[in-house]
């Protein structure tokens, strides 16, 4: 199945590429130290607002790593800094550590559990050299207006 | 210098209780024993405090008395129909419980944090039941230990060390040396294949994604298991690494189910993993003496949820034909287990608990508190000790910021910057005395080793004082 949905496609009136890829969110240890340190920390910032690919997703939609990335889903769009993962190979799946920039991207749907899907949301993932990463006041501030 | 200990880390479900801390006069200045997360708390607690209340006026938070902050939570309290109180994992059983009178005063929903957690879990344990234990029964007696959708290394640092692989059992030994051994070995075999890289410009040798390492000793005691998307921190240290494809695991734990039944599977392939691979790991689950199954939220947050922890509930009950099988959650906040032991002896039900009809009622799915933010049903919140600004999905967010919003928060997190009372208070197990669950469901006490900053009081009084105010507002009403 991510053979399948793994697959690059040209998009858009200037064909940027896009990548279709299944999107997990989780903890790294990183992100529990910089929880500790404070979620509005310059430490917290860099250790959630970050989207670790494979290396081969990475070239295949032509960035390097610490470019910024725009990811979408059905539910939300963040831009978010582009790493390479050190816990591949895992070609088609991106893993974005838990926080307010990885939960705009997710769905409140909970299948009558009360818990919504945060890990397996089919996104996608497209360079944006000309857009920053939010700021945590930034972003509460654009997504909802506070 | 004075030295505190033992204490216990009040950061995670392990609930470590052998750190040293050296206290220089009311600052910690050195943490032992602890891991990366439990240090950084200690070492941070007292920076960036919020040290008095907050109110928002004309848009801004601006600073209030505490009689002013208290009187304007309770009249939010009382004017709301349908108020949500939310968080409480990682506050003390004695703050929770005066939370649950609070609930039942104003007729709310009270919700903790395992909603969006293991709350899946606890819903399948009831439907299923669970061979469960403490881990010290791990630590002295299971030789074989399998972590499912979850990886301790990095949410969980000392659970490996403390009760499973690498601990020193009674009758287990650690597996720490034949660890390191490997990791060196691995290392080596990285050099070697950068240089064939450098000599042939190819890869000879290639990475396998799953399947079993090879280990350099023969004479193992205990023997772990990692199913994971991801080849994770924890992977590297297994003897099988399983990497099933994202929301596959349902299928993997029933091919499972099926291997340990002695039946045969006629394909080759389970969620991108050869079914050889899966019967030498069925073959190890019968065979060992004492298994234990700990999963994490890559069950419950993937497709299935529930029902992925049925599986894995029932595979253990299969296993138990054959052998002795255990299965535990990993629970995250260290008093989350404590959250659900509270709710249950109050109102009989672990969580999403809805007061709105004099009495408590419970339904997740429709008394959970993302389920009532996304049908904008609640019209105000009390938030004590969580921060679901940051961890509710989008849609929930705008909802709960929608409406009037009370924090009660040590420190100033995206939640308490969305709210419009803001309630400082101390930290638990650091600042104030209290009793929180370990995963494991044995409770621990908390200590105080530091003297709170002026002004800023606890959860359980905070809570208190909100209960007391909403009372003779009521009577005053009345």
């Amino acid at each position: 199945m991510l053979g399948e949905i793994n697959r690059l496609r040209p998009k858009g009136v200037l064909g940027v590429p896009k990548l279709e890829v299944v999107l997990l969110t989780g903890r790294t240890i990183k992100q529990g130290v910089g929880k500790e340190l404070g979620k509005l920390s310059n430490e917290y910032h860099t250790s959630v607002a970050i989207c670790q690919m494979d290396s081969k997703d990475l070239d295949s939609i032509g960035i390097r790593e610490n470019d910024n990335v725009r990811v979408t889903t059905r539910f939300g769009s963040v831009v978010l800094t582009a790493v390479e993962s050190d816990r591949g190979p895992h070609p088609g799946v991106i893993y974005v550590p838990y926080g307010l920039w990885a939960n705009v991207l997710t769905g409140s749907h909970t299948h009558g559990t009360g818990m919504p899907s945060f890990k397996g949301v089919p996104a996608e993932i497209e360079p944006a050299p000309r857009e920053e990463v939010m700021g945590v006041r930034d972003l509460l501030q654009h997504y909802y207006g506070k | 210098m004075t030295v505190v200990a033992p204490v216990t880390c009040p950061v995670c479900g392990c609930l470590c209780d052998d750190l040293e801390l050296v206290l220089e006069g009311n600052s910690i200045v050195q943490v032992k024993k602890a891991c990366a997360i439990g240090e950084a708390k200690f070492l941070n607690c007292q920076k960036d405090r919020l040290l008095t209340p907050l109110i928002r006026k004309n848009g801004e938070l601006v600073q209030a008395s505490w009689d002013e902050a208290i009187q304007r939570s309770a009249e939010l309290l009382i004017e709301a129909r349908y108020p949500i109180l939310y968080g409480w994992s990682s506050t003390s059983c004695e703050a929770v419980r005066k939370g649950l009178e609070l609930a039942e005063e104003v007729g709310g929903v009270i919700d903790n944090t395992s909603t969006v957690c293991h709350g899946p879990s606890i819903l399948s344990i009831q439907d299923v039941g669970i061979s469960g234990c403490t881990l010290g029964q791990i630590r002295h007696r299971a030789d074989l230990i399998v972590y499912w959708g979850c990886d301790p290394w990095s949410a969980h640092p000392r659970h490996i060390e403390r009760y499973t692989a690498f601990s020193e059992g009674r009758y287990r030994r650690s597996d720490w040396g034949r660890y390191v051994k490997r990791s060196y070995s691995r290392q080596l075999l990285k050099r070697v294949r950068r240089l064939t890289d450098i000599a042939y410009k190819a890869r000879p040798l290639k990475e396998v994604a799953s399947g079993f390492v090879p280990s350099l000793s023969t004479t193992r005691d205990r023997k772990m298991v990692v199913v994971d998307v991801r080849r994770t921190r924890t992977a590297d240290a297994a003897d099988y690494f399983l990497q099933v494809r994202p929301n596959g695991d349902y299928e993997l734990l029933q091919a499972l189910r099926l291997l340990a039944r002695q039946e045969n599977l006629d394909v080759d392939e389970v969620s991108g993993l050869p079914v050889r691979l899966l019967e030498e790991v069925a073959d190890a689950m019968i065979e060992c003496q004492l298994g234990i199954i700990f999963f994490g939220v890559g069950l419950t947050m993937s497709s299935g949820k529930n029902r992925n922890v049925d599986a894995a509930l029932s595979l253990v009950r299969d296993l138990n034909r054959w052998t002795k099988f255990l299965i535990l959650p990993m629970r995250g906040h260290f008093n989350v287990t404590g959250a659900n032991v509270v709710s249950t002896w109050q109102t009989g039900y672990p969580f999403a608990v809805d007061f709105s009809k004099g009495y408590p009622f419970y339904n997740p799915g429709e008394t959970s508190v993302v389920d009532i933010l996304s049908r904008g049903e609640s019209d105000a919140a009390l938030v004590v000790a969580s921060d679901p600004v940051s961890n509710f999905p989008r849609e929930a967010v705008k909802n709960m910021i929608g409406n009037p919003l009370i924090v009660i928060d040590p420190l100033e997190t995206p939640t308490s910057l969305s709210a419009d009372v803001v309630l400082p208070s101390t930290f638990v197990g650091i600042e104030t005395e209290g009793t929180a669950y370990r995963m494991d469901h044995v409770p621990l006490p908390l200590k105080r080793i530091l003297t709170p900053p002026a002004g800023v009081i606890p959860d359980e009084e905070v809570l208190g004082r909100i209960l007391d105010r909403v009372r003779s507002l009521s009577k005053d009403v009345t």
